[in-house]
């Protein structure tokens, strides 16, 4: 199934536009946290209105245009046959490349609808959800059978449909029945939320289950009744634990116990998944593919560190403590930088740098980017959380110092917090760095992808490359 | 009954689950003590459209670079929350508001703190687990 090299690689190409835009992520993310240190600078050119959304949403298309070029590179390997209709795949990327340029651009005009993570106007919201609707045909008409199907074709099949579902309610205060009534349009909003990242969890934790696959050499895994159980299990999560983002909004006090009862334990699973499939892995094997199981280990430490905090957060009396205070945003950065991020690293590492030139030329810089990133990331997500709590003492506390000077007892975490935010960002630079560089040497996603796209071909061509460097 | 049988009922089940309770959670009444006003929903359109979200919170959903508006009606004078709207602060930058824009956000601060009180203060804890007002 040779590919001509001049051929279009549209899974490639997706991933190499999501580092692009996680490179922007970073780029803002920086911006944005200097406004924490220095109170005031840029207030007029580089307000933190328009900053902070260009780096969320420069982060949450990296998210999504990733785990999309994930699941069909993956899944075009899964089945062993090339993917049809590639005109609409080829219409998918670019609505969704120039829906996302466009929205980064129109911030910086003011433009904006005021809405979490979906801050742009809801005019881009129609490119996305047909982009998406794409995605969803793209999908499913490339020979997608869940009969006997492995677990994470229906993991991505879930993840596809219910990304769907959330996106178009996440858009429902555009009916004046829902944006007229404070709580119930933050209600509806924030059940869309919550299921939306249970849903582009279900593509990436899919991704991350077949490339543990591939690496641990066969599938039992994945067939298996425990991994459907846990499958069902986050599913379940998916749908009815969104109600720990609103405990403290008047709505209905069923939502509550619900959420509660619920919990999250799908990040639970998920280490338990990688700690199991770990032990079954050859040393051997693990070298063979060095840099995809780096970052998977990466993931797996995040996991679990996330996992306690996100257990915390379900019991609301604890939530109580911690909402609307920094240690939200140290859960949301483990989330999506520690696991979100680092699956989709390896996701990368393993569809366009499993080999070649770049990639050996660059291992050094390659294996301390990754360390760089995760002690950076751990000072940071500590950082967050003793502010998060200072905050959380505050809130509770009947003191009248006020709001401001509050922010100002704060400073030396802030300060550490950007200082790890400069080294986290730096090892991300030094990870996407080579990927970038190769596909800019291939010409931008002319890469030779299904050489490499069988296990037997991928461990003969990066044998010979560790051999070679 | 056949494994792909049972997998394609428990996944239809729970869609189904899922469903009932999104349109339950679109069609039920929440307690909101009052409907909000014209110009409260047009301040609410100021708010979104200045993107103020980004750095204030509302029952603490937001930013974390300024305070939750929530019931910042209760706590500040009209007139001080005017001058700030007017002018900013030395983090807020002045977004160059006209005077309807102002008594549209203002009377969508008093319509917030109609629908509650966001203070994690203002919460009963219980031993099992719970919060309740």
């Amino acid at each position: 199934m040779a590919q001509s090299p001049n051929s279009n690689n549209y899974p490639a190409r997706f991933i190499t536009v999501g580092l692009v835009l996680l490179s922007s992520a970073l780029l803002f993310g920086l911006l944005a946290a200097l406004q924490y240190i220095t109170p005031g600078w840029g207030r007029d050119q580089f307000s933190f209105a328009k900053i902070r959304p260009l780096h969320v949403s420069s982060a949450v298309f990296w998210i999504i245009i990733g785990a999309m070029g994930a699941v069909l590179a993956f899944f075009r390997e899964h089945n062993e046959k090339e993917l049809k209709n590639k005109n609409l795949i080829k219409l998918q990327f670019y609505l969704f490349t120039a829906a996302s340029g466009a929205i980064l651009i129109s911030y910086f005009f003011g433009i904006f609808s005021g809405r979490e993570y979906w801050e742009f106007h809801p005019l881009f919201a129609i490119p996305i959800a047909i982009g998406w609707i794409l995605f969803i045909i793209n999908f499913t008409t490339n020979h997608l059978k869940l009969k006997g199907a492995p677990v994470y074709v229906w993991m991505w099949f879930t993840g596809a449909v219910f990304f769907l579902f959330t996106y178009l309610e996440s858009n429902l205060w555009l009916i004046p029945g829902v944006r007229n009534h404070l709580v119930k349009d933050m209600t509806i909003q924030w059940k869309s939320y919550g299921a939306m990242v249970g849903a582009w969890n279900q593509l990436i934790y899919g991704s991350s289950i077949y490339l543990m696959d591939k690496i641990a050499g066969n599938k039992k895994y994945s067939h298996s009744p425990m991994a459907f159980g846990l499958y069902f299990l986050g599913l379940f999560n998916l749908m009815f634990n969104w109600g720990h983002h609103i405990y403290t909004l008047p709505a209905h006090a069923a939502i509550q116990y619900i959420a509660y009862i619920v919990s999250m334990t799908e990040l639970f699973i998920f280490g338990r998944i990688i700690y199991t499939w770990r032990s079954s892995v050859d040393f051997a094997r693990k070298n063979i593919h060095k840099r995809s199981y780096q970052l998977l280990v990466s993931a797996d430490i995040w996991v679990f560190l996330t996992l306690g905090l996100a257990i915390a957060m379900s019991v609301p009396v604890l939530n109580l403590y911690m909402h609307g205070t920094h240690v939200i945003v140290g859960h949301t950065m483990g989330a999506t930088i520690g696991i979100n991020s680092f699956l989709l690293l390896a996701f990368a590492y393993d569809i366009i740098g499993s080999s070649g030139k770049v990639m050996a030329k660059n291992k050094k810089l390659i294996d301390r980017g990754i360390i760089l990133a995760n002690v950076s990331l751990f000072v940071f997500w500590i950082t967050l959380i003793i502010a998060g709590f200072l905050k959380a003492f505050w809130q509770m506390s009947d003191t009248t110092e006020p709001f401001g000077a509050m922010m100002v007892r704060l400073q030396p975490w802030f300060t550490t917090f950007y200082i790890a935010g400069v080294g986290l960002a730096t090892g991300f630079t030094m990870i996407i760095y080579p990927l970038l560089r190769k596909q800019w040497v291939n010409r931008f996603g002319n890469t030779d992808y299904t050489k490499s796209a069988t296990y037997t071909n991928l461990v003969t061509e990066d044998a010979s490359e560790e051999y070679q460097a | 009954m056949s494994d792909y049988k049972i997998k394609t009922l428990v996944f239809v089940g729970l869609s189904l689950s899922f469903l009932i309770y999104s349109g339950w959670i679109y069609f039920h009444e929440e307690p909101e003590s009052h409907p909000a006003s014209r110009a409260a929903i047009m301040g609410k359109q100021v708010w979104q459209e200045k993107n103020c979200g980004s750095c204030h919170q509302l029952y603490g959903l937001g930013g974390h670079l300024g305070p939750d508006l929530t019931n910042v009606i209760d706590s500040k004078p009209e007139g001080y929350i005017r001058a700030i709207l007017t002018a900013g602060t030395p983090v807020m930058p002045n977004f160059h508001l006209t005077e309807k824009e102002k008594d549209n956000l203002i009377e969508f601060f008093k319509y917030t703190n109609t629908t509650g009180t966001s203070s994690p203060k203002s919460f009963t804890l219980h031993t099992d687990g719970t919060i309740s007002k």
